[in-house]
């Protein structure tokens, strides 16, 4: 991002804080610091990071949640459930014991299937979201800096992964993937499921974060500290990642941020409709999914799952626009 | 006269233009240049804009690449050297760029910055290279413990030496300056270009010092290349320049000087209509379709940059104007440049030219 007279605020700032430690050092702030220091004074980059921070912490530490709750994600307490399959008690059977309460039906604890749904989620969103900015930082920085035929081939191949359906080709190669390499019979295990979601997402998701780079390394391609860089002698490896990488952070960052919530709700959308995971994952998107059926007779069924991953994508979401704010204080909001 | 430290001959740098994929045109930006740098030497090379002074420079340093001719520098010819041919001369070679908010990288300190050229050439100077780095802020006149600052905490003035700072980073005998004032105003710029002076006198540096301000460039540089349309229309020393010059449009261009003190009626030369374009500049002449003097010769001919009397001035017109016909009205030899500092105030009349 380019930083120019707007800056100049910036500028009293360092002067009243001129003498760093010693005395004689002079200390300036790199543009990194003064856009951490505009997210701390940002409220809603706050709130939505403390909300990030804990949803990252759970899905950490599953195994400790689900020791000290002593529950697993597979019990089931029938003896908990009337005749018809629906949980005893009020809200879906909230109890101290169950703090969510039961799925009607199969009687698993809502609370620790949550709990592994969430670590399944952001583990494909953020995996998903690391491969496709990587291939996408990767593409645009090449494709933007050297031009000529690498240029019109990446974007040739761009706009034709942009033309592919996406969801007619998940729906369409999930199973049959699935049915080449486990055959009819055999169980198709989780981790195969995962990958899978993170493979296609990957193949589909990469086109924004390179264009956005493209167009930033274009822009930064005719600045003069980089022909001064050329000027100098430098090879390739020095122009792309000591001259332009640097100045390509803020545009990363924040369609990574934004990336993250659009995978766990893609990722919850193809669960539902069922070519993600199966029931064995527990998953927020299985979860929506079988609750709907109960939606009328165990309305808590859906509120959990429902509003937690409103409140995930919606925290996400939020920081990710704080986050541009405050690397970027020009563009308006 | 020393050897040339760099001499072009025939420079030529011609942009295609694209319509999808069939090239429909081609822009003459620099069209057969010719000219020399002698080491220590400061050559200024003006005209008005789009006149192919910046690409000059960035040819000059292999930021283009030349369409034809031949750049020589300290007697090898690096016209069409690669990255790894070049390498050693980079570091006799170097270039301050116009704008100083683009020309430094906003996410490096300073150090870093100036320190780049060391690196990138993976030069370790005596003392290490943060101690040069300094040495080099000092240099320029920037404080050294500003070191760990980025560029967003200067003023425009400072990020200029900044600038100036990295292209002495490698110890160059040549700097390309291209127009490495007119993004500053009028006061810095007055320091800025004593600061350059002081340095190729101290350091014994050649200078190209690309310009659009007549006023500078006849504060800083010894000799002076006019260029029009792509091509140089009259070279010679300053004296020459900017006393006796012979070209027409060397005349119009001085005449254009805004001057407070005298507004002598009638005596700027007005030149009428726009630049041709480069894409199809004017047979002949190319100054032929605004110059006054036109006739039919300068539709058919192009007149050669042919040196006169001896004296180093060069002129490209087939009616130059005779020797002793430069007193342009309101310009006499008085210096047209501010000094804040008074002290070169005895430098500007062009009496220290020693070269």
């Amino acid at each position: 991002m380019s930083l120019s007279p707007v800056e100049g605020v910036a500028l009293a700032e360092i002067e009243s804080t001129g003498d760093g430690p010693g005395g004689s050092r002079v200390v300036g702030r790199s543009p990194g610091q003064l856009a951490w220091a505009r997210l701390r004074r940002d409220r809603t980059a706050l709130v939505s990071a403390a909300m990030l921070v804990f949803f990252l912490l759970v899905a950490l530490v599953v195994p400790l949640i689900e020791a000290l709750y002593g529950i697993g994600p597979r019990e089931q307490f029938q003896s908990r459930l009337d005749g018809f399959g629906m949980p005893l008690g009020y809200a879906g059977g909230v109890t101290g014991e169950h703090w969510f309460g039961l799925e009607p039906g199969l009687g698993r604890d809502i609370f620790i299937r949550m709990v592994h749904g969430l670590r399944t989620s952001l583990f494909i969103a953020i995996a998903a979201a690391v491969i496709t900015a990587a291939i996408g930082v990767v593409l645009g920085t090449l494709a933007g800096y050297l031009g000529g035929w690498l240029d019109a081939v990446v974007n040739w191949v761009t706009d034709l992964t942009l033309a592919m359906p996406f969801l007619i080709i998940a729906l369409a190669l999930t199973p049959t993937i699935a049915l080449r390499l486990y055959g009819q019979r055999e169980e198709v295990p989780p981790t195969f499921q995962i990958g899978v979601l993170i493979a296609i997402f990957a193949l589909f998701g990469w086109t924004s974060t390179a264009r956005l780079v493209r167009g930033q390394v274009i822009a930064l391609r005719e600045r003069e500290f980089v022909e001064a860089a050329r000027a100098s002698g430098a090879g390739l490896g020095h122009m792309l990642f000591r001259q332009l990488l640097p100045n390509l952070w803020a545009p990363i960052l924040v369609s990574f941020s934004l990336a993250v919530p659009s995978y766990i709700t893609s990722e919850a959308a193809l669960s539902f409709i069922g070519v993600g995971l199966t029931d064995a994952t527990p998953s927020f998107g299985r979860m929506i999914y079988r609750s709907l059926d109960y939606l009328q007779t165990d309305p808590a069924y859906v509120f959990f799952p429902g509003v937690t991953i409103f409140a995930l994508v919606f925290a996400f979401n939020l920081f990710g626009d704080a986050l541009r704010d405050a690397l970027d204080p020009k563009s308006s909001r | 006269m020393s050897e040339p430290l760099l001499r072009v001959s025939g420079l030529t740098k011609h942009f295609p233009v694209r319509t999808g994929f069939r090239a429909t045109g081609l822009v003459r930006a620099v069209d057969g240049l010719d000219f020399a740098v002698r080491p220590a030497e400061t050559l200024g090379l003006v005209g008005e804009s789009g006149c192919g002074k910046s690409t000059t420079g960035r040819l000059l340093v292999r930021l283009l690449e030349p369409t034809a001719g031949r750049i020589e520098f300290a007697g090898r010819d690096i016209t069409h050297a690669g990255r790894r041919e070049l390498r050693p001369l980079r570091q006799d070679l170097q270039i301050i760029f116009q704008d100083p908010y683009a020309s430094l990288n906003p996410r490096h300190t300073v150090g870093r910055i100036v320190a780049m050229p060391l690196r990138v050439n993976g030069i370790d100077p005596p003392g290490g290279v943060r101690r040069r780095v300094q040495e080099l802020l000092e240099l320029v006149g920037l404080n050294p413990e500003h070191y760990n600052r980025y560029p967003h905490e200067f003023s425009g003035g400072q990020r200029q030496r900044v600038g100036i700072a990295r292209a002495l980073a490698l110890r160059p005998k040549l700097i390309v300056a291209d127009e490495p004032v007119s993004a500053l105003d009028v006061s810095i710029q007055a320091q800025v270009v004593n600061l350059l002076r002081d340095l190729q006198r101290d350091l014994g540096l050649a200078f190209v010092f690309i310009a659009h301000d007549l006023a500078v460039v006849r504060h800083f540089c010894q000799r002076v290349a006019v260029m029009y349309l792509g091509r140089i229309v009259e070279i010679g020393d300053r004296a020459d320049i900017y006393e006796r010059p012979r070209h027409p449009y060397t005349r119009a261009l001085l005449s254009a000087i805004p001057d407070a003190t005298r507004l002598s009626p009638g005596g700027r030369i007005r030149l009428t209509g726009d630049v041709p374009t480069p894409l199809d500049p004017p047979s002949g002449c190319r100054f032929r379709t605004r110059c006054p003097k036109a006739r039919d010769i300068c539709a058919t001919e192009e007149p050669a940059l042919v040196p006169r009397d001896g004296s180093g001035q060069s002129v490209a017109c087939h009616f130059p104007e005779p020797d002793g016909a430069g007193d342009l009205p309101g310009h006499d030899g008085a210096g047209d440049f501010p000094e804040p500092d008074g002290r070169d105030a005895a430098g500007t009349s062009g009496a220290e030219v020693t070269a």
